[in-house]
C-alpha cells in the first residue's frame, strides 16, 4: 500500500503543496523540450523531403558543435567561427546528396537508412581525426547563472537556447508555408515524381533540406553543448529525439515540437517527483515509455497523417 | 487540331533498356505544333517509356531528341519543365495533402520569380506575383470546371476530379507540348467524355500541343490528329487514325497474331 | 447622358425597364448584382447595370430584335442572362426563361410555343442543343452566346457573341442612350413583362404570359408587406425559367432595389451561399430537406460530446425555439438556455449553412414536411410558406411572421381574394393573375374566368382564422376503396426526407389499402450502411439490402403511428411499400425541371410495379429501369422485395371527421 501511495498519489501531494516549484520543474522541463525539438525537427525535415530516416541527425549535431569550437579554440572570434561552420554544413549537404542519395535514387528506404548509418559513422571519424576526442566546453558568453522571476528560478542558458530554437522553428514553418522554395519543399515531400514534372529540381531540393536540418543540427549542438560540453556524448541527444518523434509524428514540423515539449516537462517532472520513490534515472527512460504508450494507442503520433485502410 | 506543319518535338533511334529488357527498340516520330499526337499499342508495348525519355525521367542508350531544333540526348526532368514540357501520369501523381487550389499553384513554380529575402516576407512583388499567378489558376479552375472543390485536398477527391485537377497542374505551366499518360484510364462513360472535350478544348482555345497515350479506340481515333502506334518497343505504324485503322501490322499487334521469333501472344 | 428619367416622364415606374432607370438615377451606386467568377466576386452598381443592359439593347436591337418579339435566355443564373430579359423588355420584346437542363426537344416545344425569334445561350452546351433543332423552329433566328468556349470553331451564321464587357467597349453615344429611354418610356404596363413556363405536374410544361403590372403589383405587395429595402441579399441559384427566380430576383429585386448575388456555378451554391450570407433565402421544400439532412449526417459523424451537444439543444430548441419565433411566452430557464444554444450551436451551424443573415425565408413551390419545417424554425431562422403559382405570379398567400406553421399556407396577400369553389377547388383573383396561356385560349379560358377568378386545381379549405389549407391537386384527391378519403400530397409530406426516405409516392385511390413506393436517401442511408459495415457499391445495392428494407419500415411504422394520433389521416397509413432502385429523375420524366413528383407519369411508368404492391407476394422479379452505366436507363430483371408496415386500428372518428373537412368527389 505504502508505495502504491508514494507512486500514485505522493507525488501529487508534493506538486501540490509547493505550486511555485512545481513551476520551476515545468518550465525547467519545457524549456529543455525546446531542445529536443529542435533536434526532432532536423529528423522530420529530412524524412519530409526525402523519406529518409537520417540515422546521422545525432551526429550532426556532434559535428556541428565539434567543428564550432574548433574554430573558437582556433581563435577565430564568434561571429566568424559561425559562418565558417555554417559554411561547413552546406558543404556536407552538397557532399552527402552528390556522393550518396543521387547514386542510391530509387533505392528502398531501408538502403538508404543504412547509408546515413555510414555517414553517421563518418562524422564521428571525421571530427575525431580533425578537433580530438577531449571534451570541449562552449562559452558562448550567455550568463549561465538563474534567474528569479516572481520566486521561481529559470536557467539562463536555458531561456536563451529555448529563444534562439523557437525562433528558428517560427523562421521554418514561415519558409515552408509561404515561400516558393518551401512550396517546393512541401511538394517534393508529398510526391517526388509529380514534383520532377512540375519542374522541381528533386537534386537541389535535397541539398537545401539537408543544408536546413545541418543548420537545425548547428543550433541545437551550440546549444547542447554551452550547457553540457561539447563531447561525443552529444551525439546521443539524438537518441531522445526518437521518443520526440513518435509522440510527434515522423511528418509533422508541430508533432516535432509539441513532442519536444511534452517529452521534455515530462521527464523532468517525473525525475524530481518520482525520482525519489522509484530511484534516480528516471529522466534516461521515462520518455521511452511514454513512446511505447504512443505507439500502442496512437502509432501516428500526435499530428502524424493517420493511416486510415480503405477496402 | 490544326497542325500548322512545324516539327515541335523529334525523336530519333531512341532504344531504352532496363537490364537485359529491352523496351524500346530504335523508335523514331516526331510531334507537329498544334497537333494531337497519340501514342497506342498493346499492353508493354513502351508508351509510357516513351514519354519518360521525352521528359527525362528515362536516359535513353541510344538516339536523339529534337525539341523547338535543339537536340540532345538526354534533358533532366527539371529541364524539360523549364522547357515547356508538363505531363500527367497514369497512376495520378498529385500532392495529396495539398488543395486543388495549391496543387495547380505548384504547376507555377516555374513562372515564379525567386527573391528569397522578399519571398519569404511575403511582401512586394512577391506579393503582386502571387496575386498574378492565382488569377491564372483561377482561370484554369474555371475551365476545367472545378470551382467546387478549390479548397479541398486532393487526396479526398474520386479519380476522375483527381485526373482533372493533374491535368489543371500541367496546365498552369502553360506548356508548349502536353503529355498525358492514359488521361482516360479507370474514367466511366461521362467522365472519358469530359475529359475528351477539356483535351481537345486545350488544344484549341491555348493551341497546346498535346502527345497522349490511351487505351480507348473510340477516344483515339475521335480526337487525334497522328497516331504512333508501338509494339513491344517497337513502331509498326504511324499515320492517320484512318491509316491507323486499315495498317495489317496494326491489326495484327491488337489481335495478337504470333510475332517472328514466336514471342506473340 | 439623356435626359434624366424619372417616374413621370415617363409616364410611372410601371415597367421593369424603367425602375432600372429610377435605380440608376436614384441609388446610382448601391450594388445591384454580384457574381462570382475565377474565384471573386464582381459587384455592379444600379448605374454600371443601367449601362450594361443598354448595351446588350443596342447590340439586340442591331442584330434586329423588335417591338413584341420574343426572346428565350437558357442558362445558369448569370447576370449577362438577367440583363438580356431586361434588354428585351426595354426594347418592348418578350422574354422566355428556359429549362437550362431541358432537353434539346423540350426547347424545341417551347421555342415553338412561344414563337421565338432570339435565343440568348450560355454556352456551348445550350448552344449545342439550338443547332441540333434549328430546322424545327422556322421562327428561331439569331442565337446569341455569353461563353465563347469551345465556340471558336463554330461557322453558323445565325450564331453572335453577346458581349458585355464593363468598361472594354466605349459608351454608346448619347443618341443612343435617348433612343433607349425612349423605347423605355413607350412601353406601359399593361403589356407582357415575360412567358414563363409552369412546372408541369400534371401534363405539358403551359407558357403563361406575365404583364408588367401583374409582376410588379404582386412584387409591391410582397416588398410591403415584408418590409423589404435596397439593403437584402439574395442569392439567384433556382432556375432562371421558374417564376419563383423571376419574381425574387427580378420583381421583388427591382421593386426594392436590393442585390442579386449569382453563384459561380451550380456545383459551388453551398459555398457561395455562405460568402454570401443573403437576408432573404428562398427555397423549395427539397432545399430545406436536403439541409437539414447535411447536418444530421455531419452530426451522427461528429464526435460524441458534439453529438451530445447537439441533441440536447436541438430537443430545446423544438420546445423553445419555435416559441420564441413566434413570440409566445417562454420560461426565462429555457430562454436563457436557448440563447446559449444559439452561442454554442444555432448561430455556429447557421453560420455554416450561409444562413445567419436570413430574416426571411420562404418555402414554396410544393407542401413542405413537418419535421423540415419545424426544424428550420427551431434553429430561430424565420422560414414562412407561400402559395401560388406561376398563373398568379408566385404569390397568392403569405404566412406572417407569427403565424408561421406547417399546417395552413397562410392568408392572401394583400389584394389577392380568395374563395373555394366547387368540390373544393382553390380559387384567387387579384393584380397578379396571368393574361393568358400562350397560343392557347381554350386552356386559358378554362382557367382563368372573364371576372379574373383563376382556378388553382388545388383542393383545399379556409379555417377559421382565414388561413388556406392545401389538401392536394384536386385531381388527386380521392377515396380508399371503403370511403376513406385520401389525399396522396399531405400523406407523402409526412413521409417525406424523414430518416432514410427521400421521396415516397403513395397509392390508394379506390384500392383496399395505401402503398407507397420509396426512394432512399443515398446520403444518409449509405452513411449509416458504412457505420455498419453493410457493403454496396451504388445506390442500386444499397436499395437492395434487406437490412435497408427493415431500417425505411421501422421508419414507416414510427410515421404510421403518428397518422393513426391524427384524425384527418389514420385511415391512410402506409402497408405496403416497396424501395425503388433508382432516384427520381427530371430527365427520366419522373419529376418536373423543378424537382416536384409527376405522380401520374410515376403510376403509368411503374403500373407493374404498383400492381405487385396490391397483390399477395412479399417479392418478385420483373424487368424494371434502372440506372444504366452511361448515365441513362437500362431495362434490367430486377428483383424487388416488398415492405409490410404495421398499420394501428384506426376509429370511425378519424375517417368521418376527414369526410366532413373536405369535400372531394368520391
Amino acid at each position: 500500500m505504502h508505495i502504491l501511495y508514494a507512486i500514485l498519489i505522493g507525488p501529487f501531494v508534493t506538486m501540490a503543496r509547493e505550486p511555485a516549484f512545481l513551476i520551476e520543474v515545468l518550465i525547467g522541463g519545457l524549456l529543455a523540450g525546446v531542445m529536443y525539438s529542435l533536434v526532432a525537427l532536423g529528423f522530420v525535415l529530412i524524412y519530409k523531403a526525402s523519406g529518409v530516416f537520417n540515422y546521422a541527425q545525432g551526429t550532426m549535431v556532434l559535428f556541428a558543435a565539434l567543428t564550432f569550437v574548433g574554430m573558437l579554440e582556433a581563435g577565430l572570434p564568434v561571429l566568424l567561427s559561425l559562418i565558417a561552420v555554417i559554411a561547413v554544413m552546406i558543404v556536407l549537404a552538397f557532399a552527402v546528396e552528390r556522393v550518396v542519395l543521387r547514386p542510391l535514387v530509387n533505392q528502398s528506404e531501408i538502403i538508404l537508412f543504412m547509408s546515413t548509418l555510414g555517414i553517421s559513422y563518418f562524422l564521428v571519424g571525421l571530427g575525431q581525426i580533425l578537433w580530438g576526442g577531449d571534451v570541449h566546453p562552449l562559452d558562448i558568453g550567455i550568463p549561465s547563472g538563474p534567474l528569479t522571476v516572481h520566486g521561481i528560478l529559470i536557467n539562463q542558458l536555458d531561456l536563451y537556447a529555448a529563444i534562439v530554437a523557437g525562433t528558428l522553428v517560427v523562421a521554418l514553418a514561415l519558409f515552408f508555408q509561404k515561400t516558393r522554395v518551401g512550396r517546393a519543399l512541401r511538394a517534393v515531400a508529398d510526391d517526388h515524381q509529380a514534383a520532377m514534372s512540375v519542374g522541381i529540381p528533386l537534386k537541389q531540393i535535397w541539398v537545401v533540406t539537408w543544408a536546413i536540418a545541418g543548420l537545425v543540427a548547428l543550433a541545437a549542438g551550440i546549444m547542447w553543448g554551452a550547457s553540457l560540453g561539447v563531447q561525443f556524448s552529444l551525439a546521443l541527444v539524438a537518441l531522445k529525439a526518437l521518443p520526440v518523434l513518435i509522440l510527434g509524428g515522423f511528418t509533422s514540423i508541430p508533432g516535432a515540437i509539441v513532442g519536444g515539449l511534452i517529452v521534455g516537462a515530462a521527464e523532468k517532472l517525473g525525475e524530481v517527483f518520482w525520482g525519489p520513490v522509484i530511484g534516480s534515472g528516471v529522466e534516461d527512460w521515462f520518455a521511452y515509455i511514454l513512446a511505447l504508450i504512443f505507439l500502442l494507442f496512437r502509432p501516428q503520433g500526435l499530428f502524424g497523417e493517420r493511416i486510415i485502410e480503405r477496402v | 487540331m490544326h497542325p500548322n506543319g512545324d516539327v515541335l518535338l523529334r525523336v530519333e533511334g531512341i532504344a531504352l533498356a532496363f537490364g537485359g529488357v529491352k523496351a524500346l527498340a530504335d523508335v523514331s516520330f516526331d510531334i507537329r505544333k498544334g497537333e494531337i499526337r497519340a501514342i497506342i499499342g498493346p499492353n508493354g508495348a513502351g508508351k509510357s517509356s516513351m514519354l519518360n525519355v521525352i521528359n527525362g525521367f528515362y536516359r535513353p542508350h541510344a538516339g536523339s531528341i529534337t525539341y523547338k531544333g535543339r537536340t540532345a540526348r538526354h534533358m533532366r526532368p527539371h529541364q524539360a519543365a523549364q522547357a515547356g514540357i508538363a505531363r500527367t501520369f497514369q497512376n495520378i501523381a498529385l500532392f495529396k495533402g495539398m488543395t486543388t487550389l495549391d496543387n495547380i499553384m505548384t504547376g507555377r513554380l516555374l513562372k515564379m520569380r525567386g527573391n528569397f529575402l522578399l519571398d519569404a516576407l511575403h511582401v512586394g512583388p512577391a506579393r503582386r506575383d502571387e496575386t498574378a499567378h492565382r488569377a491564372v489558376v483561377e482561370q484554369i479552375i474555371d475551365f476545367l470546371e472545378i470551382q467546387a472543390i478549390r479548397k479541398v485536398p486532393v487526396g479526398r477527391l474520386p479519380y476522375g476530379l483527381q485526373k482533372r485537377v493533374e491535368l489543371g497542374r500541367a496546365l498552369a505551366a502553360e506548356p508548349d507540348l502536353l503529355l498525358l499518360d492514359e488521361p482516360m484510364a479507370g474514367m466511366n462513360f461521362e467522365e472519358k467524355e469530359d475529359m475528351s472535350r477539356f483535351i481537345l478544348d486545350v488544344n484549341e482555345e491555348f493551341g497546346t500541343t498535346i502527345a497522349l497515350i490511351e487505351h480507348d479506340m473510340g477516344v483515339v481515333m475521335d480526337i487525334s490528329s497522328r497516331i504512333v502506334v508501338l509494339d513491344y518497343g517497337r513502331k509498326i505504324a504511324d499515320g492517320t487514325p484512318d491509316e491507323v485503322r486499315r495498317d495489317q501490322a496494326v491489326i495484327d499487334a491488337y489481335l495478337g497474331v504470333a510475332h517472328d521469333g514466336g514471342k506473340g501472344a | 447622358m439623356g435626359s434624366a428619367p424619372d417616374g413621370t416622364s415617363l409616364g410611372g415606374l410601371d415597367t421593369i425597364p424603367k425602375l432600372l432607370l429610377h435605380h440608376a438615377k436614384v441609388r446610382p451606386s448601391r450594388p445591384a448584382m454580384r457574381e462570382k467568377r475565377l474565384g471573386i466576386w464582381r459587384c455592379w452598381t444600379w448605374r454600371e447595370v443601367e449601362g450594361e443592359v443598354r448595351r446588350i439593347a443596342s447590340a439586340l436591337s442591331a442584330l434586329g430584335l423588335e417591338r413584341g418579339d420574343r426572346l428565350a435566355v437558357i442558362g445558369d443564373n448569370r447576370p449577362l442572362l438577367y440583363w438580356s430579359m431586361v434588354a428585351a423588355q426595354a426594347l418592348g420584346a418578350v422574354p422566355v426563361p428556359l429549362y437550362r437542363d431541358a432537353g434539346a426537344g423540350e426547347i424545341a416545344d417551347a421555342l415553338a410555343c412561344t414563337e421565338v425569334r432570339f435565343v440568348v445561350a450560355e454556352d456551348q452546351e445550350q448552344v449545342d442543343k439550338l443547332i441540333e433543332i434549328r430546322e424545327r423552329c422556322p421562327r428561331l433566328e439569331q442565337v446569341l452566346y455569353a461563353d465563347p468556349r469551345g465556340l471558336r470553331t463554330y461557322r453558323q451564321p445565325f450564331l453572335h457573341k453577346l458581349v458585355a464587357a464593363a468598361g472594354r467597349e466605349p459608351e454608346p453615344c448619347a443618341r443612343d442612350a435617348d433612343s433607349f429611354v425612349a423605347e423605355i418610356a413607350r412601353s406601359r404596363g399593361c403589356e407582357p413583362a415575360g412567358i414563363y413556363f409552369t412546372s408541369g405536374t400534371r401534363g405539358p410544361p403551359r407558357a403563361v404570359v406575365l404583364s408588367f403590372d401583374n409582376v410588379l403589383a404582386t412584387s409591391r405587395a410582397v416588398v410591403a408587406f415584408e418590409g423589404l429595402t435596397e439593403r437584402e441579399d439574395v442569392l439567384a441559384y433556382l432556375p432562371m425559367a421558374w417564376i419563383g427566380d423571376h419574381m425574387v430576383s427580378v420583381g421583388l429585386a427591382y421593386c426594392a432595389g436590393f442585390c442579386v448575388n449569382c453563384p459561380e456555378s451550380p456545383s459551388t451554391v453551398m459555398a457561395d451561399l455562405r460568402e454570401v450570407g443573403p437576408t432573404c433565402f428562398f427555397a423549395p421544400p427539397r432545399i430545406w430537406d436536403s439541409i437539414r439532412s447535411t447536418v444530421t449526417i455531419r452530426m451522427e459523424d461528429a464526435g460524441a460530446l458534439k453529438r451530445r451537444l447537439y441533441g440536447s439543444f436541438m430537443r430545446l430548441a423544438k420546445r423553445a425555439g419555435l416559441r420564441i419565433l413566434d413570440a409566445e411566452h417562454v420560461g426565462p430557464d429555457d430562454r436563457l438556455c436557448y440563447r446559449l444554444g444559439e452561442r454554442l450551436v444555432y448561430g455556429p451551424l447557421k453560420n455554416a449553412l450561409g444562413l445567419s443573415r436570413v430574416r426571411l425565408a420562404y418555402t414554396s413551390g410544393e407542401a413542405i414536411s413537418p419535421g423540415t419545417f419545424d426544424f428550420i424554425r427551431s434553429l430561430g431562422i424565420n422560414i414562412k410558406q407561400i402559395y401560388g403559382s406561376t398563373e398568379g405570379s408566385l404569390f397568392v398567400t403569405v404566412q406572417s411572421d407569427r403565424e408561421a406553421s406547417a399546417g395552413t399556407v397562410g392568408r392572401p396577400l394583400p389584394g389577392v381574394d380568395l374563395e373555394i369553389g366547387e368540390e373544393g377547388e382553390v380559387l384567387f383573383r387579384g393584380a397578379g393573375g396571368f393574361q393568358e396561356y400562350c397560343k392557347d385560349p381554350a386552356a386559358s379560358l378554362a382557367a382563368k374566368a372573364a371576372d379574373g377568378w383563376i382556378r388553382s386545381g388545388d383542393a383545399g379549405f379556409i379555417d377559421g382564422h382565414g388561413g388556406l389549407h392545401i389538401v392536394d391537386r384536386a385531381e388527386e384527391a380521392g377515396r380508399l376503396a371503403d370511403g376513406t378519403s385520401f389525399a396522396p400530397m399531405q400523406i407523402e409530406n409526412r413521409f417525406r426526407a424523414v430518416g432514410p426516405i427521400r421521396e415516397i409516392v403513395v397509392f390508394g385511390r379506390g384500392r383496399d389499402y395505401v402503398a407507397a413506393f420509396v426512394t432512399i436517401d443515398a446520403g444518409r442511408v449509405g452513411n449509416w450502411a458504412e457505420r455498419r459495415g453493410l457493403a454496396y457499391t451504388n445506390y442500386r445495392e444499397l436499395a437492395q439490402r434487406p437490412e435497408v428494407l427493415d431500417l425505411v419500415r421501422e421508419t414507416i411504422e414510427a410515421i404510421n403511428r403518428d397518422l393513426a394520433q391524427d384524425a384527418a389521416l389514420a385511415g391512410a397509413q402506409v402497408r405496403r411499400f416497396l424501395i425503388l432502385q433508382k432516384e427520381f429523375d427530371p430527365d427520366d420524366g419522373e419529376l418536373t425541371r423543378t424537382r416536384k413528383l409527376r405522380r401520374r407519369f410515376i403510376a403509368e411508368k411503374y403500373a407493374a410495379l404498383v400492381d405487385m404492391l396490391y397483390a399477395d407476394e412479399m417479392a418478385c422479379e420483373i424487368d424494371a429501369p434502372v440506372a444504366g452505366k452511361g448515365g441513362g436507363i437500362t431495362m434490367l430483371r430486377t428483383r424487388f422485395a416488398i415492405g409490410e408496415a404495421k398499420v394501428l386500428r384506426t376509429t370511425q372518428g378519424g375517417a368521418e371527421a376527414m369526410r366532413q373537412e373536405v369535400a372531394t368527389p368520391a
